[in-house]
């Protein structure tokens, strides 16, 4: 089943053509890996799914992003709904300077929701997906900036889950971490998988391999090579996808 | 070569140690401004009790019975200006601060900060000027008063006075906080307005507090506009709408008058010591609280 | 969310307005001054002597002439000691505590109160030194009171240059002077101008001390030494607004209010100008 779908994607940063001419079917519960060099574009793809581009003010967009039979860029006036059933998660952990608390019960607290017995009640539930509950329940209530980078970054991904997102796009997550926590959020996205589309970028291969079951490799704003990541990493097709997962590549 | 580099050396030493001397003798200047103040205000206390200075409510060191030296009116006088410039410009400063840092687009920026600036660099005479001959009679008029120059319409100049300090402080706050916050709380569905009351607005509090600590700092020592509007009546006032004598135009009204040396003479640095211990204290403060703000978030 | 959308709509209203009504009282004070002023304004008013009896017969020379005398002066004094103060306390002072605390109580003495430099001012050069009220005392006065505030946009200047361009100037054999005078000094030349010119044109505008050191309202000559006596813009304003009986004063105040906002609006736009020229040369 498909769950977004790029037609003739075309993307500018003033006068910086980034992306180009991008066709793509992003496959529901899977995890989907975006690689490529550096500059290649996939960071402003996948900022483009959830208008997080909207922020740059001399960019400019053409072509179709389809989610649920509605255009990303067209049908919704209000982007926040957008948003909220398409979260993100950042390259450098980015909590806020609240509490744990505070910080996981944001989204919810922007959508309006005001009880304190729901809000208590989502944000243990979310703590729980996200395998992080047992290390803060004792204290909810101290800032998040006294958490470890790996559990700052499970954080985030923890409030992006308590709206309950369809997709959650994540921007190079373990790239501010060491292995350890690198292997602990590999772990939580393969388990989420089966609730949620994931999309993730990451410039480290092994990584690619390791949970995602579809690879998408750009070059210079363009797609090269789109296919399950088992074949694409054993027998890729292209030879410009060849020389780069073999490090040939710059 | 070895004369080249010794000649070299020499000449760097003789202008490290002019610079030395220039910068000894500024900071000898401006501490000798505190010591001034110090020692001639500080000789007050040899004629006139502590008490009778700061519980006394009747300045009037030029009566021709007793003359009396509470500078409570005085005290209040610069309270009732401070405090109402403030309640003025706080939230039409945060807002416009905000309006900049948060909403305006950068063109729009880029017009309005210099704007803004160019308020800062109206001469206060010429706001006095407003006061005396726009709002004054204005004031009066509405309240029906025999004339407007009050605290009120002092407030007001000042607020207008405090206004630049307060919007480019807080709008430098607002801009320096991470750009992650920002995206992390669209990301999560919020609007730009949430997300600036939510995160923005209390993550940069401390440093908007220091902003109002600065503008504060500004408004106790405002003299010219102050002095020109506000009335300058010794009794103490009782509402905003009476004539108000703050310390500041307090000191330009009659230090012209006393003769050097004598008590009145020495009151009048009293007065001056106190004008700067309150603001040297309060600017150091603010410039702590806004140093730790800009720090604190730097991952 | 419809009602997070309208409410988003209604504080940034609240807040647009805000920042529209802080410029519309910007333009409200312009054109009230320039409206009432202009009149007032021609080449006999500009150009002549002060007539005591009938302001309408005099000019204002005098005062223009005795601020941008005064002007001068403050930049003599503050400007190169401004400047090399902050040189030596950002550049060779070594960073410690003494040196921190001198920073910050120089950066805090610029909230000071003008009148407070006044006061010291009047005890130190008008009393002690004996310079009487004069043109020199009120240089000095008011060149005292610029002094922080061209010290710490000094600093702030040198501070903006990166350590790699001294790195590299010291890497390429150069001594301290040498990289200061050949690196840091041309790349933060024009902040630290900037910053002075703003200093003095605020210090310039300022009457409280004035009072005190030096301006009289009526002199029948122009100063010839600095010790002379002076006339000054916006003290002769202060003086119409509040003191003078005439019928004109207040035509006559918010002219000379004109001329003395227009005079630091030609300071400023030699700011503008310095700013324009360097930002093409540094771009790093």
């Amino acid at each position: 089943m498909v769950k977004i779908i790029i037609k003739n994607l075309k993307f500018w940063y003033g006068k910086k053509q980034v992306l180009d001419d991008i066709n793509l079917l992003i496959e529901n519960k899977k995890i989907t890996a975006l690689i490529g060099p550096s500059g290649c574009g996939k960071s402003t793809l996948l900022r483009c799914m959830n208008r997080m581009n909207d922020l740059i003010s001399s960019s400019k967009i053409e072509g179709n992003l389809i989610y649920n039979n509605k255009d990303i860029h067209k049908d919704y006036e209000d982007v926040s709904i957008l948003r909220k059933q398409i979260g993100m998660v950042f390259q450098k952990p980015n909590p806020f300077p609240m509490s744990i608390f505070e910080n996981v019960s944001y989204g919810l607290r922007a959508a309006g929701i005001k009880d304190k017995e729901i809000l208590k009640k989502i944000v243990e539930e979310s703590l729980k997906r996200a395998d992080l509950w047992d290390e803060v329940k004792d204290r909810l209530d101290s800032s998040a900036f006294s958490l470890s980078g790996g559990q700052q970054q499970r954080l985030c991904i923890t409030r992006a889950l308590a709206i309950n997102p369809d997709v959650i796009l994540l921007d190079e997550p373990c790239s501010a971490l060491d292995p350890i926590a690198t292997a602990k959020i590999e772990k939580l996205l393969i388990k989420l998988k089966d609730e949620m589309t994931i999309i993730i970028v990451t410039h480290n291969m092994h990584q690619a391999r390791r949970i995602s079951d579809k690879t998408i490799y750009m070059l210079d704003g363009k797609v090269i090579e789109y296919s399950e990541t088992k074949s694409l990493f054993v027998k890729p097709k292209n030879k410009l996808t060849k020389d780069y997962i073999n490090g040939e590549f710059g | 070569m070895f004369l080249v580099k010794g000649l070299k050396i020499n000449k760097e030493k003789i202008i490290i140690n002019i610079f030395l001397i220039v910068s000894v003798t500024t900071i000898l200047i401006l501490l000798g401004i505190f010591l001034f103040l110090f020692f001639t205000g500080i000789k007050t206390f040899n004629e006139i009790s502590f008490k009778e200075i700061f519980f006394g409510t009747d300045w009037n060191p030029t009566a021709y019975g007793e003359p009396s030296w509470g500078i409570l009116s005085l005290l209040v006088g610069t309270l009732i200006v401070t405090l109402g410039a403030l309640i003025f410009a706080i939230p039409l400063g945060i807002a416009s601060s905000i309006y900049l840092a948060e909403i305006a687009s950068p063109k729009t920026r880029e017009f309005l900060k210099p704007t803004i600036e160019m308020i800062a660099g109206i001469p206060s005479v010429v706001l006095g000027l407003i006061g005396i001959f726009f709002l004054s009679p204005l004031i009066a008029g509405l309240f029906g008063l025999s004339n407007g120059l009050n605290g009120l319409i002092a407030s007001f100049i000042v607020g207008i006075m405090i206004l630049p300090t307060i919007i480019s402080v807080s709008e430098d706050v607002l801009i320096s906080l991470p750009k992650e916050f920002n995206e992390a709380s669209l990301a999560l569905g919020a609007t730009k307005w949430q997300t600036i009351k939510m995160t923005l607005i209390p993550a940069a509090l401390s440093g908007i507090g220091g902003a109002i600590m600065l503008g504060l700092g500004r408004a106790v020592g405002e003299t010219m506009a102050v002095l020109m509007v506000a009335g300058n009546s010794r009794g103490m006032p009782t509402s905003i709408l009476d004539p108000v004598r703050p310390i500041t135009a307090n000191i330009a009204i009659e230090i012209k008058e006393v003769v050097s040396g004598s008590l009145h003479y020495e009151a009048l640095f009293l007065l001056g010591l106190i004008l700067f211990v309150i603001t040297f204290c309060v600017n150091v403060i603010s410039e702590i609280i806004i140093n730790k703000q800009t720090k604190k978030y730097k991952w | 969310m419809v009602k997070e959308k309208t409410k988003e709509k209604f504080y940034f209203n609240i807040f647009r307005i805000c920042m529209l009504f802080t410029i519309f009282i910007l333009g409200f004070i312009l054109l009230y001054v320039i409206i009432n002023g202009y009149k007032v304004i021609n080449f006999r008013f500009l150009t002549t002597m002060w007539n005591h009896q009938d302001i309408t017969q005099g000019g204002i020379f005098p005062a223009i002439f005795g601020s941008i005398l005064l002007g001068i002066g403050i930049s003599i004094i503050s400007i190169p000691i401004g400047i090399c103060t902050a040189i030596y306390i950002s550049e060779y002072a070594k960073e410690n505590y003494f040196t921190n605390m001198v920073k910050i109580s120089i950066r805090n003495l610029a909230g000071v109160p003008s009148v407070v430099y006044g006061l010291f001012g009047l005890a130190f050069f008008v009393f002690l030194l004996n310079l009487g009220t004069s043109l020199i005392a009120a240089s000095l006065t008011l060149g005292c009171m610029t002094l922080p505030w061209i010290i710490t946009s000094s600093e702030e200047s040198i501070k903006s240059v990166p350590n790699s361009f001294r790195e590299a100037s010291i890497a390429l054999g150069a001594t301290k002077w040498q990289t200061i005078k050949k690196v840091v000094v041309p790349s933060s030349l024009g902040g630290m101008l900037t910053g002075s010119i703003l200093g003095i044109s605020r210090a310039v505008g300022e009457t409280a001390p004035i009072i005190m050191v030096g301006a009289t309202f009526y002199i029948s000559y122009l100063p010839t030494s600095p010790t002379d006596k002076f006339m000054a813009l916006p003290y002769h304003l202060f003086i119409l607004a509040t003191q003078h009986s005439s019928p004109d004063a207040k035509a006559y105040a918010l002219g000379t209010a004109l001329v003395l906002i227009s005079l630091t609006f030609i300071m400023n736009l030699g700011i503008f100008i310095i700013r324009y020229k360097l930002r093409k040369k540094k771009e790093w």
